[in-house]
């Protein structure tokens, strides 16, 4: 198992590696800080998708979710939307984007919360009755976001539309130091809920049987989850297929039920897998494409595998 | 000794448990029986605090359950549900250590894997212990479960119809490990049960159900009975004496 963490993370290193010195031409102090930003956005980012996917999918015990299906970045969407529209882009600068990322992190904490309120503690509801909530929140969000901003001026859309794809040329360094920290506590918080993730992918019942808190448990990695969203989604924007597409090949490559060593793989492939990908546009593609649509080609080419080898097996 | 005080449940303003007071030996095998939707499966989740009660009170040894630390509890009664899918792949062994989770939170102690190979022994599944679970048959399968219960090492272990599309030859093999755990281990077996000369044979005990009521509660023989049978199933069932055994005739 340690192997295989070795094996990625040497890979991860040396696409890194690619990456910051790839035809650099001797600008080294220019080059070097403006990469290493991009990279360093890109660990994060890559880091908090696969880790809130796993996450997300052991407790709802299903392979292919993400936590998107929440309406977690739409939400994100609808508060960046509702700032523009009440305070304009003016307003929003003022804010300063620490306080928009600590207030957007609050509200998808929140929301969280009484989602999982409002689903698990009634008995018996079942995991379509989730898809279907979360959909529909979902596309609630996104319906009030579309509206607003038909409303502001066209100069304002813009800014939001900024924020609306995922993009990793344009990167919101500004919030690297909040979400390092912010990433590392996470991380800390959650070495102690590991080891219960091993045994809730076994089920409610059985999670319960050996004497999991399952409500408690369930409830607070709702709430890490809702913050790795956050942090991805306020870096870079929504990129809804990585955390699917990762998650499902650490499973495959790492075979193991152990949460520590799927989350570590997990997010090493997605550092691969961004870094790799942004090494694609930039030196291949020159541009003419964006890291998402690689992303969510490769990762709805996958999901389509997973959706018929699922319906072949049962 | 669990009691279980007048517990009521309702699933949306629906009663399926209605006051339902019933005590359960320690060092037997209690079979609760009656048609589907009697409250059986019902009963023993909320015996096992898998569902919540909406009213009354359960005690284990004394003891409230509500006041029990879950994983305090992880260490006195253990249960297994009737469908045991499970999304992870895994093998027999590990599933079997998943027991030991009470004990040691994931990191196994030497002892702890002592407890497993016991449990895979008791099981005997020492030959299969590194094959997955998705390639074994459903008989396997309910053994690897039952192992994994085993060395979870509780004084009271709780069944959800563990004979449940298991054919006679498994169905036996599974209810002599049951009878075993009870002789040699020293442990109490709760089990809910359709078979009811499974329950006749093997059980020391058992607990009638109808409508989410207790219709009679007693020695397995108190209970197979024409007439008690006749209150619980509604119909007539005649029972003949073969070899010690009170079997039922309900065929024709």
């Amino acid at each position: 198992m340690k192997k295989k963490l070795i094996f990625l993370t040497i890979i991860a290193l040396a696409l890194i590696a690619v990456f910051m010195l790839i035809q650099a031409g001797g600008h080294w102090d220019y080059i070097l800080p403006r990469r290493g930003k991009k990279v360093l956005a890109m660990i994060i980012t890559g880091g908090a998708i696969a880790f809130s996917t796993v996450v997300f999918q052991t407790i709802t015990n299903n392979r292919i979710l993400t936590p998107s299906i929440m309406g977690l970045d739409s939400l994100y969407m609808l508060f960046q939307t509702f700032m523009v529209y009440i305070f304009g882009s003016a307003g929003l600068t003022m804010m300063g984007k620490n306080v928009n990322f600590v207030i957007s992190v609050g509200l998808m904490a929140l929301f969280s919360v009484v989602f999982y309120k409002l689903l698990f503690k009634r008995e018996g509801q079942n995991i379509y009755f989730l898809l279907l909530l979360g959909l529909i929140f979902g596309t609630l969000f996104q319906s009030l976001s579309t509206f607003m901003e038909v409303l502001i001026d066209p100069n304002e859309f813009q800014i939001v539309q900024d924020k609306m794809f995922a993009s990793f040329n344009n990167i919101n360094t500004e919030l690297l130091v909040l979400s390092i920290v912010l990433m590392a506590g996470v991380a800390i918080y959650f070495t102690r809920y590991a080891k219960y993730l091993d045994v809730i992918a076994l089920g409610k019942d059985q999670a319960v049987n050996l004497g999991v808190d399952y409500d408690k448990v369930v409830k607070r990695m709702l709430v890490v989850v809702a913050i790795l969203i956050s942090i991805s989604t306020a870096l870079v924007g929504p990129i809804t297929f990585l955390g699917l597409l990762v998650a499902n090949v650490s499973y495959q490559f790492m075979k193991t039920f152990r949460h520590h060593f799927l989350i570590i793989g997990a997010m090493l492939l997605s550092v691969i897998a961004l870094v790799g990908g942004q090494l694609l546009v930039e030196r291949v593609f020159t541009f003419s494409t964006t890291l998402s649509v690689i992303i969510n080609l490769a990762g709805g080419v996958y999901f389509l595998y997973l959706l018929l080898k699922e319906s072949k097996s049962s | 000794m669990i009691e279980v005080k007048n517990a009521t449940k309702l699933y949306n303003g629906k009663t399926v448990l209605d006051d339902v007071s019933v005590s359960i030996r320690k060092g037997k095998i209690t079979s609760f029986i009656g048609a589907n939707g009697a409250g059986k499966s019902t009963l023993l989740s909320l015996i096992s605090r898998l569902i919540k009660k909406d009213g009354g009170d359960i005690l284990i040894e004394g003891e409230s359950v509500d006041k029990c630390k879950s994983s305090d509890l992880a260490k006195k009664i253990s249960i297994l549900k009737q469908s045991n899918h499970i999304n992870v792949r895994l093998t027999i062994r590990e599933l079997v250590s998943f027991g030991r989770f009470p004990y040691s939170q994931g990191k196994l102690r030497p002892e702890d894997w002592a407890f497993v190979d016991k449990a895979i022994r008791y099981m005997e599944l020492e030959e299969l212990q590194h094959q997955y679970l998705d390639q074994l048959s459903g008989g396997q399968q309910q053994r690897a479960f039952i192992a994994m219960v085993i060395a979870q090492d509780t004084e009271y272990v709780l069944l959800d119809e563990p004979l449940n599309n298991l054919d006679m030859k498994h169905s036996v093999q599974i209810m002599k490990v049951l009878r075993r755990m009870v002789d040699e281990l020293g442990k109490t077996v709760i089990i809910v049960i359709h078979d009811i000369n499974f329950a006749s044979v093997y059980s020391d005990d058992i607990v009638a159900l109808k409508n989410g009521r207790v219709v009679k509660e007693g020695p397995a023989a108190e209970i197979i009975d024409s007439p008690v049978l006749k209150q619980v199933y509604g119909m007539d069932i005649q029972i003949e004496t073969i070899n010690d055994h009170r079997i039922c005739i309900y065929f024709s």
